[in-house]
């Protein structure tokens, strides 16, 4: 069980859970939080490094200059040859399009 | 000896001699396959019987009619006096991360478990295009979140060919246990924070991170976008080297895939390495292990680890290679942290794509809208694994959190980076060719033994994640065993784009140590084979 002190709190963890769109089952929350806490217990650790106030972040490792840079493809349309074969692997389709269920109405605030 | 216990690369030469043809090569590799691999990993796989765990489990999709359809095409244009190309003959696996046109590409997930991919991805099409015979798919863990490779959803997970109670590392388990075990002479696998080089040391192969944008990401189900690295576990470094070789190079269909000519490898393997300098840093040869009350230890690695590796510095100095000690690396133990929040953030962006719509699993119960089927489809296609990389990425980029975790992360990665380019400068202090260290802090654990705790498991890549953060190209090699008779590797790590390099040290030590008599034992799955 996760402790009182957690970080990811029961209603913080709701809220992740709500936006993540996931259903979970009792133990699985029980688990998750837990794990949750603990590897924030191992990230914590990054707020004792002392970083230059002009030290900047890395997106990614290796350096591309011009030189590494691949050249941009040619903006040119091309149909992928069997678009049959995407279609069908959708759960559900009809008639050659993708079917879904109803989309809630949602206010925009 | 089998045939399917050859070299890639003795194989080719057997080859082209006409001394094998491809099909028999390929029936040698099945009939190990049916010795040792047990079951498939399945989604509905009841419960795992005695039988179950004295397999290797490697596999989840065999695909042995295009595999001999391959390999007597080879035959063919062998017989009419063609170069059927560079990999001719020469089954290889595919860790199930990648797409490949007509088959199943789960990547270890429920929610993937249906998706036939409509394409193939680009380094398993080279490897097709240079002769290469696709064995299948191989197991891995869930979306390759975990060391262990028992997070797949397919069950009975991969086990370790030397013992199978062990796990055989992660996440290209499948890949690194196929080539241990004589399955397959070369396996695709992807490594984000060592996912090739563990699971190679593992089971004592070799297992190459190149650069990242050495070898095109395109039709590789992504996690971490700008760690994840495809790359070769092979026999040797002879092997990694023919199969890099095949892959690597820009790709149209990859912004990522870097514009820098590939040099021939097989070519710079022979040169000499007297003179090169080898750098050891006592950065990696400490290790921080989570304790129980929540707080954090660090030790030294253990003596047989620390061992195996400067056994390899003493063959490195009598073949001429210079040793450079106390190279500060000041930065690896922020490793596993950095990795902690930007892997997460980035898993969580790549997975918000399933949703039980275009592809993949989707609820069978019935939902009101489309917000409860993508609830249901979510959790119940996702196993642990991913749900807590999805959860850790949204908190620690949300607008909140992110100056303090996500950014911060994106901060200390360019430190982590700055100590790869201090070592490797050609006009700084130590200007290494290449750094030498453990690649693991342990031989390959029991199985269940770790599996469910994520912060220990995670600490199991502390040596290998810097190279991922930095981009840089590192080569796990067998470098000896532990006191349990398990694998130990030994990792070299090399500035951007040095892959030639590293393969040319790794492969002058396996020379140098050809007759040693570590060298040849063999899996435990294998000499069972052989005893009939």
């Amino acid at each position: 069980m996760a402790d009182k002190s957690d970080e990811i709190t029961k209603e913080v963890f709701d809220h992740l859970v709500d936006l993540a769109e996931f259903e979970l089952g009792g133990d699985e929350k029980n688990y998750l939080r837990k794990e949750l806490n603990s590897q924030l217990t191992a990230i914590r650790q990054l707020a004792a490094v002392h970083l230059d106030e002009d030290l900047p972040p890395a997106s990614h490792g290796v350096p591309y200059d011009d030189e590494r840079k691949p050249e941009l493809r040619e903006d040119r349309w091309e149909p992928f040859p069997e678009s049959r074969k995407i279609i069908e692997q959708s759960p559900e389709t009809e008639k050659g399009y993708i079917s879904v269920s109803d989309i809630p109405h949602t206010e925009l605030k | 000896m089998n045939l399917c216990d050859l070299s890639a690369f003795e194989v080719r030469e057997l080859l082209k001699k006409r001394g094998a043809s491809a099909v028999e090569v390929l029936d040698s590799c099945l009939a190990r396959i049916r010795r040792v691999d047990g079951r498939p990993g399945q989604l509905e796989s009841g419960e795992l019987t005695a039988e179950d765990g004295q397999k290797v489990h490697a596999f989840i999709t065999l695909s042995e009619k295009t595999a001999r359809a391959q390999a007597e095409a080879v035959d063919t244009q062998l017989a009419a006096g063609m170069e059927p190309g560079l990999l001719a003959g020469i089954p290889f696996t595919v860790k199930d991360i990648f797409c490949m046109e007509g088959t199943p590409s789960t990547a270890g997930s429920r929610i993937l478990a249906n998706f036939i991919s409509p394409y193939t991805a680009t380094p398993a099409a080279r490897m097709l295009a240079q002769g290469g015979v696709s064995l299948g798919k191989v197991n891995l863990d869930e979306f390759t979140f975990g060391s262990s490779s028992e997070s797949s959803a397919f069950k009975p997970t991969p086990r370790n060919p030397w013992d199978t109670g062990r796990v055989p590392g992660g996440s290209s388990g499948g890949s690194a246990a196929s080539v241990a075990a004589g399955e397959a002479f070369l396996s695709l696998g992807t490594d984000t924070a060592g996912s090739v080089r563990q699971p190679a040391a593992f089971c004592g192969v070799v297992g190459l991170k190149p650069t990242y944008g050495r070898v095109s990401r395109y039709g590789l189900i992504a996690f971490g976008s700008s760690l994840d690295c495809p790359g070769p576990a092979a026999r040797t470094a002879r092997d990694a080297a023919m199969m890099l070789q095949a892959v690597a190079g820009p790709d149209p269909m990859d912004a990522t895939a870097a514009a820098v000519p590939v040099p021939d490898y097989l070519a710079e393997l022979e040169k000499d390495i007297r003179g090169m300098r080898i750098g050891l840093s006592p950065d990696y040869f400490r290790i921080t292990i989570p304790d129980p009350v929540g707080g954090y230890q660090e030790m030294p690695v253990p003596a047989e680890v620390e061992r195996v590796v400067m056994d390899a510095v003493e063959v490195y100095r009598s073949l001429g290679a210079e040793i450079i000690e106390y190279v500060p690396m000041p930065n690896t133990r922020h490793g596993i942290p950095v990795y902690f929040v930007i892997s997460r953030v980035e898993a969580a962006s790549n997975l918000h794509r399933y949703d039980g719509v275009k592809y993949g699993h989707r609820t069978d119960e019935l939902a009101r809208d489309l917000k409860e089927m993508y609830r249901k489809s979510r959790g119940e296609g996702f196993g642990v694994q991913p749900k807590l990389r999805i959860l850790m990425g949204m908190y620690v980029s949300a607008a909140q959190y992110s100056e303090q975790y996500y950014r911060r992360a994106l901060r200390v990665r360019t430190l982590i980076r700055r100590d790869f380019d201090a070592a490797f400068d050609p006009d700084g202090r130590y200007k290494l060719d290449a750094l030498l260290t453990p690649t693991t802090p342990s031989t390959a654990f029991p199985v269940e033994n770790v599996y469910g705790d994520s912060v220990l498991m995670q600490y199991s890549d502390q040596l290998t994640v810097p190279a991922n953060h930095a981009g840089t190209p590192g080569i796990s090699f067998p470098a000896g065993f532990g006191a349990d008779g398990l694998p130990l590797g030994a990792q070299l790590l090399g500035p951007d784009f040095s892959e030639h390099i590293l393969l040319r040290l790794a492969h002058a030590y396996e020379t140098a140590t050809a007759d040693a008599d570590w060298r040849q034992r063999r899996p435990a799955v294998i000499q069972e084979a052989a005893n009939g």
